[in-house]
């Protein structure tokens, strides 16, 4: 005998366990038990095999490491007496997982002892067999179990039951031959084997339509007396729980009626009575009487409709949800949500309770509470709902309040009545720093569309900055709108009645970024929109330009490279560029809502976050982002380019586009009958040839839909403002350069790839010879040629192209650097662009030429957007 | 998740205030190192939990139906769709179950008889399915086969008598 493994029992070692001081001491005693242990497993020891398995369950417990004995629990099993076996199979639930490898070895154990004459042992052999067993087992055994469903001790016909739940649920394809036993064990009347029967039959319907279809016709009946003698039976101290017979029946029941009910108007017919019955008859004061409420509820909600029941079961709701009791108000917030979809009305009736749990101090009920209000906001009620929250957040818990200022957004976004009700929610939101990236620039994209509350807003926000000078969202917003509409906030331009008069010098808001920029806690973001803000506001502001010049200097020497940059960028525009400058610090175009809008419904969370900058190819190899405007607030920097600028040609063109694209058109015809305002909008944007057509459209439908509501109010808003939209379409490509560059609309259709003028101007030529390789549609090789047409030559000649992220560029070294005055001779460069999305996008560039006139710097830029078609 | 389309419970933890793990039981599949992650997670926040709040805990989609016994929590984790106040109600049937048992049972009940622990709720809950809703049956079937266990004792001991008489 092994001399360690003889020394403690079971209750000692638990004993000198506990009596340990220090986790250190603990690790002693295990590691001390452990050792013997194995010893004993390696001696074969016989005797004491259980007891060591025993004590290894409790270590396992304790969190060691117990691997070594999972072989014991095997030979228990295998061992032939009852003592041994119960123990064994114990081990092996503990102790191991259906995942691994070991199990297998058990089969033949299990099977073994689901024959066993002795019945306890063939009940431990299904105990196990139903928590552990894997797919491979069950097809094993499926057969024995199937056979125990008949056996002639209730105690084994039940445990057979839920195994053949676990075996149905690992192969499917076995349920078959389970629906007639199983149906058999609904007639009987030992609570254990009925529940088990109802419990299987339940998961049967649930996997097989066949069995849901044959016990829908046989059993319903049957099941809904078997409920009705439940819940008037007498009485029974066996099954008795608070003055309720077996309430765990009742619920298992319920739960079967609401399978076979759900879907089928004759079933559920007949099982009304009894529905009613429970909703009015069990008592509500205790756990157990408000578990079965709460189950025929859900029931009741599920089934094909019966109006009464329905106004019975939110009644219920509503009692629960007035309950003291914390738990019934938490399953009362629970089940309104499935039952906002069947009754919103009566929901909504109990919409300021369901507010006031929002605020409760438990974190569960708060989060089921906010949830459905959130499903319960609409047009009519958004205002005092949205109020409710906003005022709520500033004394929420802060854990709380990430979740909190999400939904508020939503609602916000979603339902706003007018453009100054969102801008002014926002605002207050914004001041609580919770909002995510999507939020400030959504309300930049609302900003920028909202021409007539550009004052307004840029005045609020002033204001708001006084206050809420901490909060990044909001100074940046602030930031960017000051960079913008500084002016308007200087002289208070479009005063709204409601509003207080402010008087704000230039000095003022220069003041305002700076704070923004010198603020330790802004980041690189923050820092950099308050260096584009303050390049802007050096041409509105005149009399602060030498101060601006000043702040943007001193971030020269920033060790971060993009503030640097910028700052050296910057400082030259300002002190070299004093011609251009007005033109290039132009207000933002308005930015495209619907694109942007489109863009977040097809890519959900972080949609805006993940936009990538395009990249231009500089000769040099480096990748710099294009225009810092641009990157701020790269909204579709990789949909394709706009479509140029005027108006009727365009139209024209975009229904052009449509006809192009049958699918698309399908989809937004299918628009036009739910709501006609949109279908322009959608047409428009469907076919203009380089939005990323069908996608954003459908994107715009698919969140139409998923809305409910026929045409969303920003929607409305953007399509009535159609006409600014179209001409502003190409907003967010152009860099803050664009001024400057001119595009001539020579559109060409040809079959053939004719020479395009890709840019000209008074001083330069570049056009585009096209060609493709055979067999590679999605690459063009183009040639491009410059022309001078001034009287100078042109030395250190630089040309950089950018493209968007569909595309790739690759471009050759050019045939000189030095181009010769008066179209005496020109350059050449090879281009190769491969299109991804070759077919449905069409090519675009932006193109940057630098070149010396007599050792001055010039510079040109411009965009291409005139490629053939289907190049 | 298709866990979440059968309503079946996932495991029962019993911890103690301290964080002890006293009893686990898995319905799911949970490797050993999940296991110890679950429990891990799953205590830090149940014992956080302030006294008076709801004893639901909605936890990485799941939901964990949890009551306060004295020094011991009970915890089951079920499907985010179930009926929470059922779970409630079948804890509290298991610690009926134990108190008749045991004798108004304490910690240190189910800490010496883990075992015991786990065989009476191997015979109120199997598959993760509520099995046997009598107390009384429960109870009678864990004492016959205690008795098997006794009666097995007994033959072993007077077999070995009769090899040590024998042998003498």
């Amino acid at each position: 005998m092994n001399p360690f493994s003889s020394g403690t029992r079971l209750r000692d070692m638990i004993r000198a366990i506990r009596a340990c001081k220090t986790a250190a001491e603990e690790r002693a005693v295990v590691r001390k038990e452990c050792a013997a242990i194995r010893a004993a497993i390696n001696e074969n020891d016989q005797d004491y095999r259980h007891r060591n398995l025993a004590k290894l369950m409790f270590i396992h417990m304790l969190g060691y490491p117990t691997h070594f004995g999972q072989m014991e629990c095997l030979k228990l099993i295998a061992s032939p007496g009852f003592p041994e076996k119960r123990i064994g199979y114990l081990g092996l639930m503990l102790l191991l997982d259906e995942r691994q490898e070991v199990l297998m070895l058990v089969t033949n154990s299990l099977k073994q002892d689901l024959n066993h004459t002795n019945q306890y042992i063939v009940g431990l052999a299904l105990c196990a067999l139903g928590n552990i067993c894997s797919a491979e087992m069950a097809r094993d055994l499926a057969p024995e179990v199937e056979r125990l469903l008949q056996f002639r001790d209730p105690n084994i016909r039940k445990k057979a039951a839920l195994c053949s739940i676990r075996i149905i649920k690992k192969v499917p394809d076995l349920a078959e031959n389970f629906i007639n036993p199983a149906t058999a064990l609904l007639r009987e009347k030992h609570h254990g084997v009925l529940i088990t029967g109802v419990q299987l039959c339940t998961d049967l319907c649930k996997i097989s339509t066949e069995a849901l279809e044959h016990i829908r016709k046989k059993c319903t009946d049957g099941l809904v007396r078997t409920l009705k003698d439940l819940a008037n039976s007498p009485y029974s101290p066996e099954y008795d729980i608070a003055g309720i017979t077996d309430p765990f029946l009742h619920i298992r029941l319920l739960k079967l009626l609401r399978v076979l009910g759900e879907g089928d108007a004759d079933a559920s017919d007949s099982m009304n009575d009894i529905l009613a019955q429970v909703a009015t008859k069990t008592e509500s004061n205790k756990v157990a009487g408000n578990a079965i409420l709460y189950e025929c509820v859900q029931t009741i909600m599920s089934i094909e409709d019966n109006g009464g029941l329905r106004v019975l079961a939110i009644n219920i709701l509503g009692r629960f949800l007035s309950n003291r009791d914390n738990n019934i108000r938490y399953v009362a917030l629970n089940m309104l949500m499935k039952a906002v979809s069947a009754d919103a009305q009566a929901v909504q009736r109990h919409r300021a309770t369901i507010l006031e749990c929002v605020k409760d101090s438990d974190a569960s009920i708060r989060k089921r509470a906010l949830e459905l209000v959130y499903v319960l906001v609409n047009e009519t009620n958004v205002k005092p709902l949205a109020k409710e929250l906003i005022d709520y957040l500033e004394v929420s818990d802060l854990d709380f309040r990430g979740d909190l200022t999400a939904k508020i957004c939503s609602i916000v976004a979603k339902f706003s009545p007018e453009k100054i009700w969102y801008i002014d929610q926002m605002l207050k939101v914004l001041a609580g720093n919770f909002v995510k990236d999507e939020v400030w620039y959504a309300l930049i994209v609302v900003i920028s569309n909202a021409s007539e509350l550009h004052g307004y807003t840029v005045r609020a926000l002033y204001r708001a900055f006084q206050t809420s000078a901490e909060q990044e969202s909001l100074v940046r917003v602030t930031v960017w709108c000051i960079g913008e509409y500084g002016d308007m906030l200087v002289n208070n331009v479009g005063m709204l009645d409601i509003e207080d008069p402010i008087t704000v010098t230039e000095s003022d808001a220069v003041d305002i970024i700076e704070i923004a920029i010198k603020r330790h806690a802004s980041d690189l973001t923050t820092k950099a929109m308050a260096l584009v803000a303050l390049l802007k506001l050096s041409s509105r502001f005149p009399s602060c330009s030498e101060r601006i010049r000043e702040i943007i200097v001193q971030f020269k020497g920033s060790f971060v490279l993009e503030l640097q940059q910028r700052a050296i960028e910057f400082n030259s525009i300002i002190a070299k560029h004093q011609n251009i400058r007005s033109t290039l610090v132009e207000r933002m175009p308005v930015l495209d809502e619907a694109t942007f809008i489109g863009r977040r419904a097809g890519s959900l969370p972080g949609a805006a976050s993940t936009a990538t900058i395009p990249s231009v190819s500089l000769p040099n190899g480096v990748a710099k982002p294009v225009a810092p405007l641009v990157d701020l607030l790269d909204l579709s920097s990789d949909d394709a380019p706009a479509p140029s600028s005027s108006g009727g040609g365009d139209l024209l063109q975009d229904l052009l586009g449509v006809d192009l694209t049958p699918a698309s058109q399908q989809s937004g015809a299918g628009q036009a009958s739910k709501s006609g305002n949109d279908v322009l909008l959608d047409l428009l944007s469907i076919g203009s040839p380089s939005v990323p057509s069908s996608s954003s459209a459908v994107d715009i439908l698919s969140s139409n839909s998923s809305n409910k509501a026929p045409v969303s109010p920003l929607d409305d808003l953007s399509s009535l403002s159609l006409s600014s939209k179209t001409t502003s379409n190409a907003a967010p490509m152009m860099d803050l350069l664009d001024g400057l560059a001119s595009s001539p609309p020579t559109e060409n259709n040809g079959p053939v790839y004719p020479s395009i003028t890709a840019f000209e101007s008074s001083s330069l030529r570049l056009t585009f010879n096209f060609s493709k390789q055979p067999g590679n549609p999605q690459t063009a090789v183009i040639q491009a040629t410059f022309m001078n047409l001034s009287s100078n030559t042109y030395t250190d000649f630089v040309f950089q192209a950018a493209v968007p992220k569909f595309l790739q560029l690759h471009l050759d070294p050019a045939s000189s650097n030095t181009l010769p005055a008066a179209g005496n001779g020109s350059i050449t460069q090879n281009l190769k662009i491969t299109n991804s999305q070759h077919g449905k996008k069409s090519l675009v560039m932006r193109i940057r030429i630098a070149y010396k006139i007599n050792g001055k710097d010039t510079l040109e830029e411009g965009q291409v957007n005139n490629f053939p078609r289907d190049l | 998740n298709n866990n979440s389309f059968w309503l079946q419970i996932h495991f029962v933890l019993l911890i103690s205030r301290q964080g002890k793990v006293r009893l686990t039981k898995w319905y799911s599949p949970y490797s050993q190192k999940e296991r110890s992650k679950v429990i891990r997670e799953l205590s830090g926040v149940i014992i956080s939990r302030a006294p008076k709040l709801c004893n639901f805990v909605e936890w990485r989609g799941f939901k964990v139906v949890y009551k306060r016994y004295a020094s011991l929590y009970f915890c089951i984790c079920n499907d985010q769709e179930d009926n929470e106040l059922e779970t409630l109600a079948i804890i509290h049937h298991y610690v009926e179950t134990l108190d008749r048992y045991f004798g108004s049972v304490c910690e240190l009940d189910l800490i010496f008889n883990f075992h015991k622990a786990y065989f009476i709720l191997d015979e109120i809950l199997l598959a993760g399915a509520m099995q046997e809703t009598s107390k009384r049956t429960t109870l009678r079937l864990i004492g016959a086969q205690e008795d098997l266990v006794e009666a097995a004792k007994e033959e072993a001991s007077s077999l070995s008598n009769i090899i040590a008489q024998a042998t003498k």
